[in-house]
């Protein structure tokens, strides 16, 4: 019966919580976000920038 | 796990793990150090940029300036964040750390990092601004100073991942870590990315001034070096909130108003806050409109909610505090009777006022595209970001270690009576300096100039004479502020080298070695909203709020009447 309640005790923690309790999840985010936003979608633009002749 | 490996302080009630304690007393005493070689750089500067002293000749104070931007913003700052984490996740789950040694190694990295970029700039080769824009070239040593350093930091950073990997294993806490080991966490994460920026950078621009490459792309360092020199500032935020947190709960016992909505405005700063680096470029040719505005007036928005989340949530959980104690009279007799003559409570909300105040709402404005213009690479800039790390980060710091001294170093704060004062000299004094620049930028007087005047120059410019007004307040204002920050340093070294212990017989005169702990200290009988008025369980804070959306409103419609103003239709 214990067994059975902290099983969904478990269960029973928000998708939200859950995530803002994964580090590694929260580090991954907080790196990819600003990585293709800010560097990769910038550098994308100033790479096809045309050459002056 | 060892008991003698540990040490709970009999005040506090915090729990050291002595290996992590040694590491965070080094980076401690090496932050400092570093603060005082950047707040002399500091003065000097600020007498040069005060028109009627004009201190140094030009190319000392391009030394001198670029030796302060990359002590302070970058030494100081992360040298003592690094401390911070170790205490955040080593002390406040009262856990060991992971790989003491590793750190220890980190350390060496940083130090020999800031030593190596210290006499780089030093022997006067390397005045490049702590931007160092190429193609200006520096000496070699300026870069790979800045390359070790950020290689220590970011074992720091993994080695406070993995001792948050360890207290989940050892079921050192229950359930989510503490609100403010979340807020650290938060800086770490930012710090990943800023130093893994920096090294993608720094790396080809030190092989570029050793010659093994011929050229680095001028736009392109441009966007990812401010992928570093603004996201290093984004974890000063993240650092100083949950240093602002830490001390609610220190003083007041504070408990956040809704640990949900806290913790949901620190991933906003994990998803979003490094995306304000793009204000830097809103001039930039090679970026577009869509980048620009995205980056800026869209994602950075979110990080700016995030902010006044925090800068609501924090005064709001010491007003229910104080409520709950009995001040419940008026709206704001909570404030009227908060221990002011405490520097670690009074520090702390002066960095929050200010923050906002200051620092948020002229960060708004130069992150909207339009308005941005009036402003853009003017003295402006540097009034608007030493509001955010100077009176936002430093002086935060500064009132954790009012805390950290007796705890940590078990050591009496000398010279009481001068530390009562110290944070107002400082806070006020970079509060003026900050205003001043800000209107001196305004007015279009350019940063990082050794001359406003322009002299023998064939392109001279006529400011109004309010412009000089301005600058010779940032003169008097930044004098009172360095003078601030050198009692802070003075109190700090003298109170750990030469001060009496904590358990001799002198007081050390602070009443606020309450216990930190992870639960909750003040739970207010019948809920939050019990002891407030209205329906609201922080009314004075509420009230507080308004008054700071007003003002921002009031400054944000100024500013495109005056954008108006300066380019006329017709």
């Amino acid at each position: 019966m214990n067994d059975q309640s902290s099983q969904d005790e478990i269960v029973r923690i928000p998708i939200m919580q859950r995530m803002l309790d994964n580090p590694f999840l929260l580090l991954f985010i907080g790196v990819v976000f600003p990585a293709v936003f800010y560097i990769i979608w910038g550098i994308m633009e100033i790479v096809t920038i045309p050459i002056a002749n | 796990m060892s008991a003698e490996l540990f040490r709970t302080c009999p005040e506090s009630g915090l729990q050291f793990h002595k290996p992590a304690e040694r590491l965070m007393k080094a980076h401690a005493v090496a932050s400092i150090v570093f603060l005082l070689i950047g707040g002399v750089g500091a003065l000097l500067v600020t007498l040069t940029r005060w028109p009627a002293v004009h201190l140094l000749p030009a190319d000392r104070f391009y030394q001198l300036l670029t030796m302060h931007g990359v002590d302070m913003l970058i030494f100081w700052l992360i040298t003592f964040e690094i401390a911070v984490l170790y205490f955040c996740s080593s002390t406040l789950l009262k856990c060991r750390l992971a790989t003491p040694k590793i750190a220890w190694l980190g350390f060496a990295l940083m130090m020999i990092g800031m030593v190596v970029n210290n006499l780089a700039v030093m022997n006067g080769d390397a005045s490049v601004m702590m931007t160092s824009y190429v193609p200006m070239p520096a000496n070699p040593n300026f870069y790979l100073g800045l390359i070790l350093f950020a290689v220590g930091a970011l074992i720091g950073c993994f080695v406070f991942l993995g001792t948050l990997v360890i207290a989940k294993e050892e079921k050192t806490y229950e359930g989510s870590i503490p609100l403010v080991t979340f807020g650290a966490l938060t800086a770490c994460i930012i710090a990943v990315f800023t130093i893994a920026s920096g090294a993608i950078i720094l790396i080809p621009t030190y092989l570029w001034s050793i010659g093994y490459i011929n050229h680095i792309d001028p736009a392109m360092y441009r966007l990812i070096w401010w992928a570093l020199g603004h996201s290093s500032q984004q974890i000063n935020v993240a650092a100083h909130v949950a240093v602002w947190y830490a001390i609610a709960a220190i003083v007041f016992g504070a408990r956040p108003l809704s640990e949900k909505v806290s913790r949901t405005a620190f991933f906003l700063y994990i998803a979003f806050l490094q995306l304000a680096s793009a204000h830097h470029l809103l001039v930039d040719p090679g970026l577009s409109s869509e980048w620009k505005i995205f980056n800026t007036s869209y994602a950075m928005y979110l990080a700016v909610l995030a902010s006044m989340v925090h800068g609501l949530t924090v005064p709001g959980s010491i007003e229910v505090a104080q409520r709950a104690k009995g001040l419940t009279n008026g709206l704001f007799e909570w404030l009227r009777k908060a221990p002011w003559s405490n520097p670690i409570f009074s520090g702390m909300f002066i960095s929050l006022v200010g923050f906002g105040f200051i620092g948020g709402i002229s960060g708004v404005i130069m992150g909207t595209e339009q308005i941005n213009i009036i402003i853009h690479n003017t003295i402006y800039v540097p009034g608007h970001f030493h509001a955010t790390v100077v009176i936002g980060t430093t002086l935060a710091f500064m009132s954790l270690t009012y805390f950290l001294i007796p705890t940590l170093f078990r050591k009496q704060v000398m010279f009481p009576g001068l530390v009562k004062w110290q944070p107002y000299l400082f806070g006020f004094g970079m509060a003026v300096f900050t205003l001043a620049m800000m209107g001196a930028g305004t007015l279009g007087v350019e940063r990082r100039h050794w001359d406003m005047a322009f002299t023998d120059s064939m392109l001279g410019f006529d400011y109004p004479a309010s412009a000089y007004t301005f600058m010779g307040i940032v003169g008097i204002s930044g004098t009172a502020a360095v003078i601030g920050g050198a009692i802070f340093v003075l109190v700090t070294v003298l109170s750990v080298f030469f001060g009496k212990p904590v358990d001799s017989e002198s007081a050390w005169g602070f009443t606020t070695s309450r216990v930190l702990r992870a639960e909750p200290i003040v739970v207010p009988e019948g809920g939050h909203a019990a002891a407030g008025k209205w329906g609201f369980a922080a009314p004075g804070t509420f009230l507080l709020a308004i008054f700071f959306l007003v003002i921002f409103v009031i400054y944000y419609v100024i500013n495109w009447k005056y954008l108006a103003s300066v380019w006329p239709i017709s």
